[in-house]
């Protein structure tokens, strides 16, 4: 589904992206883990074209959205949940879910919009409860299934999402992440950008980590979690040394 | 996870149960499956039924080498031939090999043994092991190497041989543990300084693990002076998986025998009455935990005894003492189970030979040699040293050929070698182990 | 006939090269990082490993070489801390400096996955009973075999390094079906089971795998004539893989190269450049998948083609051809390069039989001569000089057409022979001035 190929990207003369090349294919859930400042933010703002600056090659569905607009990419099916999430906080639950939707309504998908609302309300419950609630005023754990609601609005087939677990208790982390699971077994395609590598590599097929905007190491999950270099640097001394 | 670590700490009670609980299942397996076992059985009278308490297995029937060697090959397979994943025998003499198969779960089951028993020896990932056991159908070399592999630490399967080479590996991968007969160790120290190295200050050595060969409790101080390194005793035999039978932790006075896995005996050789804790005796081990090759009662013809104290360490486990010698008189020569009776066999066999026959075994260099004294028959003894160089390598060649070990020939005048009285005494091991 | 992983194995093209480029990129930032000889390499080249944005940019790395390899010796050239080791491979050979070749966990896995392709390349499944008789131990490529073989779930009888005998023997008992083992050591099982007059009764090999030697298609004929079984072919070496880098299907047209973990190039040995696809050469290897020992651009003296042609198996993998020889071996006549078992082979075709020859090259003026020294026996010489005047003809025309060199075939009796060539395959008296 997306491809990348030498993405360099720069803030100025900051280069952020040293050559980074990945993909991931239809139906896959993929995690991109590194510490702050690797480019994590930075490679899913360059997809959805919030970086001015850069070169290389992103293609997605066969097409080169290298350097197309936010907008051209969001219509191709690429839907962003931003870091922090990014809500519109003094709008309601129902505003900032219709919000992302947006682009739907021009294209006068209405009914398929209103089935999709329902969808979320299922998948979310509280949402539904809350739906007239301010936004600003949820808890940390509803503001981030706001976020993916609001992302899921756009009826995407390719979800971002920048590490939806920050600033969570590890309770309703983990609950955002059974949430992504779902998502994925659903049959929805997702990039996931973590810090939390454990659980990261819990629910993803394949990781790219990355160090200082370059990929240092990728493969199927399950292997970097034995890989003591990864652990070390990322999963901290909880993990047992001896492998049973 | 954590499941494995539990038999080792339980208390005596609750091994005691687990053990029953798990006999009792083996029995019933054998007996089905088994046609040797439900024979043995059904001549006795007895069903499995019948053995409610740890005591009653001294109803059941003993399994010596000869009827694993008459099974061979598949007559004590106990789970169906497509669960089988691995074949090992013991080595030695030949005709039919003891086999031991294995089931996955098996092997895992082996593996975990070596784990526990590298562990209670303060063995973990950041260690460097090199496994100096012969690799490929005895069990020694791989079973070892698997359970190694699985604490994480670097496994260097360096196998037997090569010896400069794998001395140059030990320095510069900065080998910890070293698993190695006892005879191959002291050679490795006479390597060491042949090279012009120190076996203590050049070396990472800290720890031994000393098997498949009789040695003395000397000779384990002389190792770990030589190498300035822990060394402890480990227990093993191919019926039994391999080595992981039993193993010395940090208090090196006896070898915990993993009893959650084997139930162990001693008895008298000759009465095979069963004997008290600490009587010395020939021990006696019933398999708990195999699915392949579950076997009842095998005469290990080791000569040991159990301490019926508990250890410092407070593991349940009990200890039984070094291995003190055999009921029968095989010896092992570099790493081979060689039994007097085979080497009369291939002697007897050849029509040059008479009667009287001495074998010597010495060490010669850190090596174990083994030098057959034969007197010839006057008819063949024709005098000319092409001949007698021609029946020499005869002898060495079939030797070799049966025997896997090529011994040192030497023929002699018929009436030459000393005659004795009552049973001759034909085996003079000469090397102080 | 099954693949071991389609995933992998019937990639698209895209597919493929998406998947090299990502996981070269990320190896060179590893070893960049990690391994100082190849960071001075690239700052020397004025290089960045960011800089490398398609697979052709390979070619702007300078090799790496066995030199190279020895020189780093202990773990100089490995990209990984010490303690991320949890295996040690050597190169084989008992002399020379080693080669130590560490793995991670990481490496183990992928080493045992390509392992198993192979061996399912080779028609292994799990209902087989697969022989091992290679060497086991860290010098030796049983314990590859072996963890390929227990990853398909066959059963594995670890025939390590044990005589012919005793391997027919256990073969025989315990009904395998399928033998790791050298060519060489194929053809005395065979003979081992013919002198022992077993049959299709006693024996139930139905395929093999040979490697560590040269293979060529007649030995691969009496192989699978004398055994009656199905002989593949399959690469590796112990720097990288062995076994693992390429493995033979049912199609027998060539070794599939397993290209998601190992990109290979072709070059000219002299000139060192990257030839065309088709064109014969020196392999070169880099590894992508490698965490502790990873190599970039290695090269492997051995000498083959690369085939891209589809295989009508279903891998999508590229093909090399049998490898031809070695670079060290190779022999430059008039600047016509080839190798002297490409004339071994010319003989056997024609001759029937592969004879004892050697090569003779001395120059005159500014040609280079070329003479090969056959040695016939006593009788022969006598009996059959016409018919051998034919073949002689026959030869030097072939060698001309398919080598390009013109030669001259000298029969020689079989004292002369060893005089004049004293055991040398090759004397090449140009370089004597």
């Amino acid at each position: 589904m997306l491809t990348i190929r030498n993405l360099r990207s720069y803030y100025g003369r900051m280069q952020a992206l040293k050559g980074v090349s990945l993909h991931v294919k239809e139906g896959e859930i993929v995690a991109l883990i590194g510490t702050n400042g690797a480019g994590k933010t930075t490679l899913l703002n360059s997809i959805v074209g919030l970086v001015s600056s850069i070169t290389g090659q992103i293609i997605f569905l066969n097409a080169d959205i290298t350097h197309q607009s936010p907008r051209e990419i969001i219509r191709m099916g690429v839907s962003l949940v931003p870091e922090g999430r990014q809500l519109f906080a003094p709008l309601t639950v129902m505003e900032n879910l219709t919000l992302g939707a947006y682009q739907r309504y021009r294209r006068k998908e209405k009914s398929k919009i209103k089935s999709d609302l329902d969808t979320i309300f299922e998948r979310f419950p509280v949402l539904k409860e809350r739906q007239s609630q301010v936004a600003g005023t949820l808890s940390g754990g509803e503001q981030q299934m706001l976020a993916i609601g609001r992302a899921l609005m756009s009826g995407p087939k390719f979800l971002l999402l920048d590490e939806p677990s920050m600033g969570l208790a590890p309770l309703i982390a983990g609950q955002i992440f059974q949430i992504i699971s779902q998502l994925h077994r659903q049959g929805t395609t997702i990039l996931l950008v973590e810090q939390n590598a454990a659980a990261a590599f819990k629910i993803s097929n394949r990781t790219y980590v990355i160090e200082t905007g370059r990929v240092v190491l990728q493969g199927a999950s399950e292997e970097l979690l034995h890989n003591r270099e990864v652990k070390r640097a990322y999963l901290g001394r909880e993990y047992k040394e001896v492998w049973e | 996870m954590s499941r494995e670590i539990d038999p080792e700490y339980l208390d005596r009670e609750n091994l005691e149960k687990l053990q029953l609980k798990r006999l009792k299942k083996v029995l019933d397996r054998v007996y089905h499956k088994v046609p040797f076992y439900r024979e043995a059985f059904d001549a006795r009278k007895v069903k499995p039924d019948n053995i409610k308490n740890l005591k009653d297995l001294e109803r059941l029937p003993f399994t010596t080498r000869e009827d694993l060697r008459a099974g061979y090959p598949y007559g004590f397979l106990a789970s169906s031939l497509s669960r089988l994943v691995r074949l090992h025998t013991s080595t030695g003499t030949t005709g039919k090999p003891k086999a031991v198969l294995f089931t996955q779960k098996d092997i895992d089951q082996a593996a975990r043994l070596i784990t526990r028993s590298m562990r209670i020896t303060g063995a973990g990932p950041e260690d460097v092991f090199q496994n100096m056991m012969s690799y490929g159908l005895f069990t020694g070399g791989l079973i070892f190497h698997y359970g190694a592999e699985r604490l994480g630490l670097l496994v260097i399967p360096s196998g037997t041989g090569n010896t400069e080479r794998q001395i140059e590996l030990m320095h510069d991968f900065k080998t910890t543990i070293v698993h190695i007969t006892p005879s191959y160790a002291l050679y490795l120290a006479e390597v060491m300084e042949r090279m012009g190295m120190d076996p203590r200050g050049d070396f990472n050595l800290r720890t031994a693990y000393l098997g498949a060969e009789l040695y003395s409790e000397v000779t384990r101080d002389e190792i770990e002076e030589i190498f300035s390194l822990d060394a402890y005793d480990s227990y093993g035999l191919s019926e039994m998986n391999g080595p992981g039978v039993a193993f010395e932790c940090k208090e090196k006075c006896g070898m915990h025998l993993w009893e959650d896995n084997f139930i162990m005996e001693i008895i008298d050789p000759e009465t095979f009455e069963v004997r008290r804790e600490d009587e010395e005796g020939e021990l006696v081990l019933t398999t708990l935990n195999r699915e392949a090759m579950p076997i009842l009662r095998y005469r290990t013809g080791d000569l040991t005894h159990i301490y019926p104290d508990p250890c410092r360490c407070g593991r349940v486990h009990r200890r039984i003492s070094r291995i003190k010698g055999r009921v029968d008189d095989m010896f092992i020569l570099r790493g081979v189970n060689i039994f007097p009776s085979e080497v009369e066999r291939i002697l007897m066999n050849m029509p040059e030979v008479g009667r009287n026959y001495q074998i010597v075994l010495e060490r010669h260099g850190g090596l174990d040699e083994m030098r057959v004294i034969l007197e010839i028959k006057k008819r063949f003894f024709r005098g000319s040293l092409k001949d007698l160089k021609r029946l020499q390598n005869k002898i060495k060649a079939r030797f070799k050929g049966e025997l896997m070990v090529t011994p040192q020939v030497e023929l002699v005048e018929s009436a030459t070698l000393p005659r004795t009285t009552g049973k001759a005494k034909r085996l003079i091991d000469k090397r102080k182990i | 006939m099954a693949i071991w992983n389609s995933h992998f194995e019937c990639m698209t093209k895209d597919e493929l090269e998406q998947l090299q480029l990502e996981r070269l990129q990320a190896t060179l930032n590893r070893v960049y990082r990690s391994v100082a000889f190849y960071r001075k390499l690239f700052d020397q080249m004025g290089l960045v490993p960011d800089e490398i944005n398609s697979l052709d940019e390979l070619s702007r790395i300078p090799f790496t070489g066995k030199t190279t390899l020895r020189a780093g010796y202990p773990y100089g050239m490995f990209a990984v801390p010490l303690r991320e080791v949890v295996r040690l491979q050597c190169t084989s050979g008992t002399t020379g400096e080693p080669i130590g070749v560490g793995y991670t966990r990481n490496d183990l896995t992928h080493w045992t996955e390509v392992s198993a392709r192979v061996l399912c390349a080779g028609g292994v499944t799990k209902n087989d009973v697969v022989q091992i008789c290679f060497d086991y131990s860290l010098f030796g490529g049983g314990l590859g075999f072996h963890y390929g073989a227990e990853l398909i779930g066959a059963s594995v009888i670890p025939g390590s390094n044990l005589d012919p005998a005793r391997q027919v023997v256990i073969a025989r008992d315990y009904r395998t079906t399928a033998l790791i083992a050298t060519p060489g050591f194929a053809i005395r099982l065979a003979a081992v089971v013919r002198e022992k007059g077993l049959g299709p009764a006693d024996i139930h090999l139905k395929r093999g795998l040979f490697t560590g030697e040269p293979f060529s298609e007649r030995t691969r004929k009496q192989i699978e004539d004398e055994l009656n079984i199905k002989a593949t072919d399959n690469y590796g070496l112990s720097e990288i893989a062995w076994p693992g880098v390429a493995g033979e299907c049912e199609k027998k047209k060539g070794l599939h190269i397993f290209e998601d973990q190992f990109i290979p190039e072709i070059i000219d040995p002299r000139t060192k450049e990257v030839l065309p696809l088709g064109e014969e050469g020196e392999l070169v290897l880099t590894t992508i998948t490698k965490e502790a020992f990873p190599l970039i651009r290695y090269r492997t003296g051995d000498i083959t083609a690369l085939d891209v042609s589809p295989c009508g198996c279903g891998r999508t993998l590229i093909r090399m051809k049998k490898v031809a020889g070695r670079t060290d071996e190779m022999v430059t006549i008039n600047g016509v390069s080839f190798f002297p078992s490409q004339i071994e082979h010319i003989f056997s075709q024609i001759w029937g039989v592969e004879p004892r020859s050697c090569l003779e090259i001395d120059r005159r003026g500014n040609q280079d001569i070329v003479n090969i020294l056959v040695k016939v026996s006593e009788k022969i010489f006598f009996d059959e000089m016409k018919k051998l005047q034919d073949l002689k003809s026959k030869v030097e025309r072939e060698i001309y057409q398919d080598l390009g060199i013109s030669v001259k075939v000298k029969l020689v009796e079989p004292d002369s022979f060893a005089r004049e060539t004293k055991g040398k395959r090759v004397i090449d008296k140009r370089e004597s001035s």
